[in-house]
């Protein structure tokens, strides 16, 4: 779960640490009332959840009342396409208002999941502001790493080589150093997945004061800290996005025009690759998970044919722990309701194939069975290119 | 023979009394696997399935010598559970529960390593040797015994896999899922090691998926060993976007990193025999063995 920066600023404050004075417009009037009280110059930053946005425009300065007024019109309400949001941008609804910063250095801090290796990282750069991933490339040499375990989490000598590293004033190494202390137990004890500030500001007064923050929660440690839970902002997913979340379905809206359902994570990736194999395009990915009750199937196969974009669908059921019977009963029930228009592939195997196949047939709505898996993708395929009547 | 898996291995199921512990269980001692314990905290004593229940994984491994562990228990005890299975002194644990933190994973690995343990999964389907034995979920009538090892990262796509060879007449020595998550116990690497000392495996299919590196990993690993059996893949998520979960929590194209065309493309260098129609899975493994004969 990736939060906003301004929801990742408040956790920072509360810990104790640095951040620019500043709060959240929704509104031109807002973001005006709290740059006058901040006073001039201000920052209005687009609050979306993703990165890229100071290349994308999305952050501003401004030095007058009427500069506000311009910026946060020109943001606000507007959709920003950075290179991590895809090509139809996020919408902005919030802009965080903050007090320039005088700087006289900027740095990376950072702390994450290594995957490959099995371990955690903090990782530190001389020169911030700048993307991680293309310096470590070009510039190794301004970075310094620390390996560590969540067992043990940073050791003092470890925070003291990130922090000397940095060639900081001796006042601030001290707050460096507890500075990491606090975000690397912050870290640990709410099961974060990445936490990085960039740039972490030293002020001409020689504070240490987060720019910019990016914290992106475990999911699946989510359960154990249900005071996070107010944090997710679901209103950049859309609403068949959270619909499919109340039927706990894995629901990601694409941009092709066949529908897929389908059980379980793999199949359903395998099964938009054929369709691609074969010329099409998937609509969506939809895992319908091993649990799934007939009501979420039936919730499932009308978000697919209520996209207006979907012109064929192709389920693809694998029955093992999900029962063919249970998935065809929740179709039927959802193309009664809907007065299914849209063709549909059906294929199904494993448990209780026959009883769902019957299900099916009995109901009289056009279904087309084709067993083979690659025979179903050729049919979803080809009756997507047939233009519907209206 | 088969790897990991065979006729005599004797079961230990953790969490054995809940509902996907019980219904999973009896679907296993159907299958003819030698289920000798279960282990739920309180009910000791007691017979579940006319399987006897210890409190402590010590117990049962202390009254029944079980070989492996099978874990059915809620994501934020499963952590617990594997640990508790390898400080009982148990070589093999098959994790089966979805959604175990990661940070709680990487305790794990490290818990286990410094005890020899081995883990299959989490968020696995589990081990199937067909004919043999099954520990783990995946509907058992598809399988078939032969001559194919399968690796996946998936569940039911490894089923399909598994269906396509069975309609070809190609049976399976034995069956592995990995696991969907970002921290995994033995890779494909590992388990790669293992099919290539097993006289009964012939050819080996790799079912990967986007994220992470573990199928980079599997190509150099074939490169610098001249692996001798021949090896076919698929990796699902061709179509993926980036930076989207696709619901693995292991499936999500970081930056540049994770792409399936990327780990094709790493595994076709290697010499691998790559796939890219997934209807195609059963098709590459027989023509790998039919270019051997």
């Amino acid at each position: 779960m990736l939060i906003h920066e301004f929801q990742a600023k408040k956790i920072l404050k509360e810990l104790g640490l640095l951040v620019p004075d500043g709060q959240v417009a929704e509104t031109i009037e807002e973001a005006k009332n709290i740059a006058q009280e901040l006073g001039f110059p201000v920052v209005l930053k687009a609050q979306i959840l993703a990165g890229g946005r100071g290349k994308a425009g999305g952050i501003k300065t401004a030095k007058s009342a009427e500069e506000v007024g311009l910026q946060a019109a020109s943001l606000l309400n507007a959709r920003l396409v950075t290179l991590q949001t895809g090509p139809q941008g996020k919408l902005v609804k919030k802009i965080l208002v903050e007090k320039y910063q005088e700087i006289k250095r900027e740095f990376y801090f950072g702390l994450s999941v290594d995957r490959k290796n099995e371990r955690l990282v903090a990782l530190v750069s001389r020169q911030g502001g700048v993307e991680i991933e293309e310096q470590s490339r070009s510039q190794p040499e301004l970075i310094k790493q620390e390996i560590f375990f969540p067992e043990t989490g940073l050791y003092s000598f470890q925070r003291r080589n990130l922090a000397y590293f940095l060639d900081l004033p001796a006042e601030v190494i001290r707050i460096f150093m507890d500075y990491m202390e606090k975000l690397g137990s912050f870290f640990l004890s709410h099961d974060l997945k990445l936490l990085e500030i960039n740039p972490l500001f030293l002020t001409e007064t020689d504070q240490l004061v987060a720019g910019d923050i990016k914290m992106d929660f475990d999911d699946s440690g989510l359960a154990k800290h249900p005071e996070l839970s107010p944090l997710e902002d679901l209103s950049e997913l859309s609403l068949e996005e959270i619909r499919a979340r109340k039927f706990k379905l894995n629901y990601l809206k694409m941009r092709g025009r066949i529908g897929c359902l389908v059980n379980g994570a793999g199949l359903a990736m395998a099964t938009m690759d054929i369709i691609q194999y074969f010329g099409g395009q998937p609509a969506n990915f939809l895992d319908i998970g091993g649990g799934v009750t007939e009501e979420a199937v039936s919730q499932a196969f009308e978000i697919l044919l209520s996209d207006r974009e979907v012109t064929s669908a192709l389920v693809n059921i694998f029955g093992g722990i999900v029962r063919c019977d249970l998935v065809a009963r929740g179709m039927v029930a959802s193309a009664r309701r809907i007065s299914l228009q849209k063709p549909v592939v059906v294929r199904l195997e494993g448990t209780n194939v026959d009883e769902g196949k019957k299900i099916l047939e009995e109901s009289g709505l056009p279904f087309y069975f084709l067993s083979d898996f690659e025979a179903a993708a050729r049919k979803a395929v080809e009756l997507s290119q047939v233009k519907l009547k209206e | 023979m088969s790897i990991l898996l065979y006729e005599h291995s004797r079961i230990l199921v953790q969490g054995i009394t809940g509902q996907q512990g019980s219904f999973h269980t009896e679907k296993m001692l159907a299958y003819g696997t030698k289920i000798v314990a279960g282990v739920t905290p309180g009910k000791g004593g007691q017979r579940h399935l006319g399987v006897p229940i210890f409190n402590t994984v010590e117990q049962a491994v202390r009254a029944e010598q079980p070989d492996i562990s099978v874990i059915f228990v809620p994501p934020l005890a499963a952590a617990e559970a594997i640990m508790e299975a390898s400080h009982a002194g148990l070589k093999l644990v098959v994790c089966i529960t979805e959604g175990i933190p990661v940070l709680d994973m990487l305790k794990v690995k490290n818990f286990l390593k410094e005890r020899g343990t081995l883990l299959i999964g989490p968020n696995t389907p589990g081990i199937i040797s067909p004919g043999k034995s099954k520990v783990g979920i995946m509907p058992a009538h598809i399988h078939q015994p032969g001559p194919v090892g399968i690796i996946s990262r998936s569940g039911t796509l490894t089923y399909e896999a598994v269906y396509q060879l069975t309609n070809l007449g190609l049976g399976q020595s034995t069956a592995v899922g990995i696991g969907g998550d970002p921290i995994v116990g033995l890779k494909f690497t590992e388990l790669l090691e293992m099919f290539k000392n097993d006289d009964q495996t012939q050819a080996v299919l790799l079912i990967g998926e986007i994220g992470g590196t573990a199928e980079e990993e599997t190509a150099e690993y074939l490169k610098s060993s001249y692996y001798p059996k021949p090896v076919a893949a698929y990796v699902a998520g061709l179509t993926a976007p980036p930076g989207k979960r696709l619901g693995h929590a292991g499936a999500i194209i970081e930056g540049q990193q994770g792409t399936a065309a990327e780990k094709l493309k790493a595994l076709k260098i290697a010499g691998v025999e790559t796939i890219e129609n997934p209807a195609r899975l059963g098709k590459a493994i027989q023509k790998l063995l039919m270019g051997k004969n």
